[in-house]
């Protein structure tokens, strides 16, 4: 009796395709040398003479393009992977029922109820500190820090978070910002537990909106909308106040803009790293072991997924926070970028791949269908001069 | 089958496998399945334009547009015959009918100097002018013996492409 997992309906309610421009040229700007990742055989054998069979062979492009149809790596950093179905046999299902039961009629209605506490406490302790201590900002803005992380350690414990922290807490200096691989919101919600951050989010809509234009205001976050160019400009100013200003919590961003499955990183967007301040890496790597925390916002809402993650019985991850880094003399943004990029994958085991996340929503410049041809009519117009 | 469930009968298998000259294995198969469910994403039971140019590797293949031509609105079986002639069992004959289908845009069977023309656009792009294109083609047409308003047929190819083999695969990843 073999249990296959069944493949949850594709549903594109929750797209946010809705219109696939062309990018813009930031896109260009965020990406190096993507060519030196994509294949290039479709250049044929320099220095021998031009031949029909030359021109009329496109094989190798075709070949090209037959991979990407098959398999390509993009594709498969939004790939949910869950964990392995493992009730597939007469004793183990009674005990996978049982389990259900459990964690459904259990947990679940326990967790709400310890959410519903948090909330309550929140809430009673959050809205007299803002509206009362007005005039008290210092005060108020350690209350309100303290507020914040008290409701994500209720949050965390709603899903039975196991989370082993590793290094340094970071502390709140000006000149710094934190960077870290993001795989669901709750991304936020683990690091916020244990270090009070302002974070440059995209806005949502619904009540995380709610959340977003009211609490999480007090630890002074930044808004964006992705589907703004000129928001870019504003976005970035924002960002240098924010780090340069004395008192303010420390920025946390996610360079790769997107949620990633958390078996490979996108690339970084050089935003966070042209501000002209020290950047500290953070890793993050869930445990697949109970549940995928992979927030697959194409699949699913992000309340669908907080009730996956309540009724699983633990989230278990791990939080390295890495050496800081600063930016070598002579090395772009871009470079650097990579660079920390590179520190992260390698720490929480991610493999890197070449891809702009936004290409989640528009489609790739033409530049790089344009160096294609380029090299091929420069090899075509080298190779007709051979004798 | 045409529509998307997202279960694989046996019998399925079988018919996408006779359809496609047993080109690909049963477990070929089911992994294609797997990536064309993955890339449906609308359930629609075709892999739309948008769908394919969401691939980046593949939007950014200068021949992507002429190839989307004849991949549009597909169902998986006939996605299966499609991808046939990139499977390491597809016979050199196949590889050379799937080229020939490339340049022959309107399938009569014919391949004219402007499909030779269209194809040589596309790979080269705006890096060799109109007017070089065509004295570049015409060339190396008469170099191989044939004239500029000849009409090239598949036999042609045949000899053309066939002399040296062909390497045209693409693997198909089985979990």
């Amino acid at each position: 009796m073999v249990m296959i997992s069944q493949r949850n309906p594709l549903s594109s309610s929750t797209s946010k395709m809705s219109k696939l421009t062309t990018s813009s040229s930031e896109l260009d700007l965020d990406r190096p040398n993507i060519e030196d990742y994509l294949p290039t055989d479709s250049i044929p054998q320099p220095h021998a003479k031009l031949r029909l069979r030359d021109l009329l062979d496109i094989s190798p492009t075709l070949t090209e393009a037959a991979g990407a149809i098959v398999d390509d790596s993009f594709t498969r950093c939004f790939k949910s992977n869950p964990p392995e179905p493992w009730n597939w046999n007469i004793y183990l299902f009674p005990l996978w029922c049982l389990g259900v039961v459990v964690r459904y009629g259990i947990l679940f209605p326990g967790r709400v109820l310890i959410l519903t506490i948090g909330w309550i406490i929140f809430l009673s302790c959050y809205i007299p500190v803002h509206v009362l201590l007005k005039g008290h900002d210092k005060l108020r803005k350690r209350l309100e820090r303290a507020l914040v992380e008290l409701i994500c350690s209720f949050f965390v414990a709603s899903w039975t978070g196991v989370v082993k922290y590793h290094g340094p807490r970071p502390c709140a200096r000006p000149k710094q910002v934190f960077v870290a691989n993001h795989t669901s919101m709750i991304d936020f919600i683990v690091l916020e537990q244990m270090t009070a951050f302002a974070v440059i989010m995209q806005k949502h809509p619904g009540w995380v909106g709610l959340l977003q234009s009211t609490i999480l205001e007090s630890v002074g976050c930044i808004w964006f909308n992705r589907s703004e160019a000129k928001d870019r400009e504003i976005v970035a100013r924002k960002l240098r106040e924010h780090v340069e200003g004395y008192d303010n919590n420390p920025l946390l961003i996610f360079p790769e803009g997107t949620c990633v499955n958390n078996h490979y990183t996108v690339m970084f967007k050089k935003g966070a790293f042209e501000l002209g301040a020290t950047v500290c890496p953070i890793a993050i790597k869930y445990n697949k072991i109970f549940v995928d925390a992979f927030w697959n916002s194409r699949k699913q809402s992000f309340t669908t997924h907080l009730l996956q993650l309540m009724t699983s019985w633990a989230v278990v991850c791990d939080v390295w926070y890495l050496e800081p880094q600063n930016m070598k003399p002579g090395e772009t943004a871009i470079a650097f970028a990579e660079r920390v990029r590179g520190i992260i994958s390698a720490r929480a085991g991610l493999k890197m791949v070449p891809w702009d996340g936004y290409l989640k929503y528009s489609r790739p410049s033409p530049k790089h269908r344009e160096s294609k041809q380029k090299s091929f009519a420069e090899s075509v117009l080298l190779r007709l001069e051979e004798k | 089958m045409g529509n998307t469930s997202s279960i694989l009968t046996q019998y399925d298998i079988e018919e996408v496998q006779e359809h496609c000259n047993n080109t690909f294995s049963q477990q070929e198969i089911v992994s294609l399945y797997q990536r064309f469910c993955q890339l449906d994403r609308n359930s629609g039971g075709f892999i739309s334009a948008d769908e394919f140019l969401s691939v980046p590797e593949f939007a950014v293949n200068p021949l992507a547009q002429r190839l989307f031509r004849m991949i549009d609105g597909l169902n998986f079986k006939e996605f299966v015959a499609f991808l046939s002639a990139f499977s390491s069992r597809a016979t050199l004959q196949h590889k050379v009918e799937y080229i020939f289908k490339v340049y022959d845009s309107d399938g009569n069977g014919k391949v004219a100097f402007s499909d030779l023309l269209d194809v040589l656009r596309d790979l080269t792009g705006q890096f060799i002018s109109e007017q070089q294109r065509e004295p570049v083609l015409t060339q190396v047409l008469e170099e191989a013996g044939y004239k500029k308003d000849s009409i090239l047929v598949l036999s042609d190819f045949m000899k053309i492409l066939g002399s040296n083999g062909l390497k045209m695969e693409v693997e198909v990843p089985v979990d």
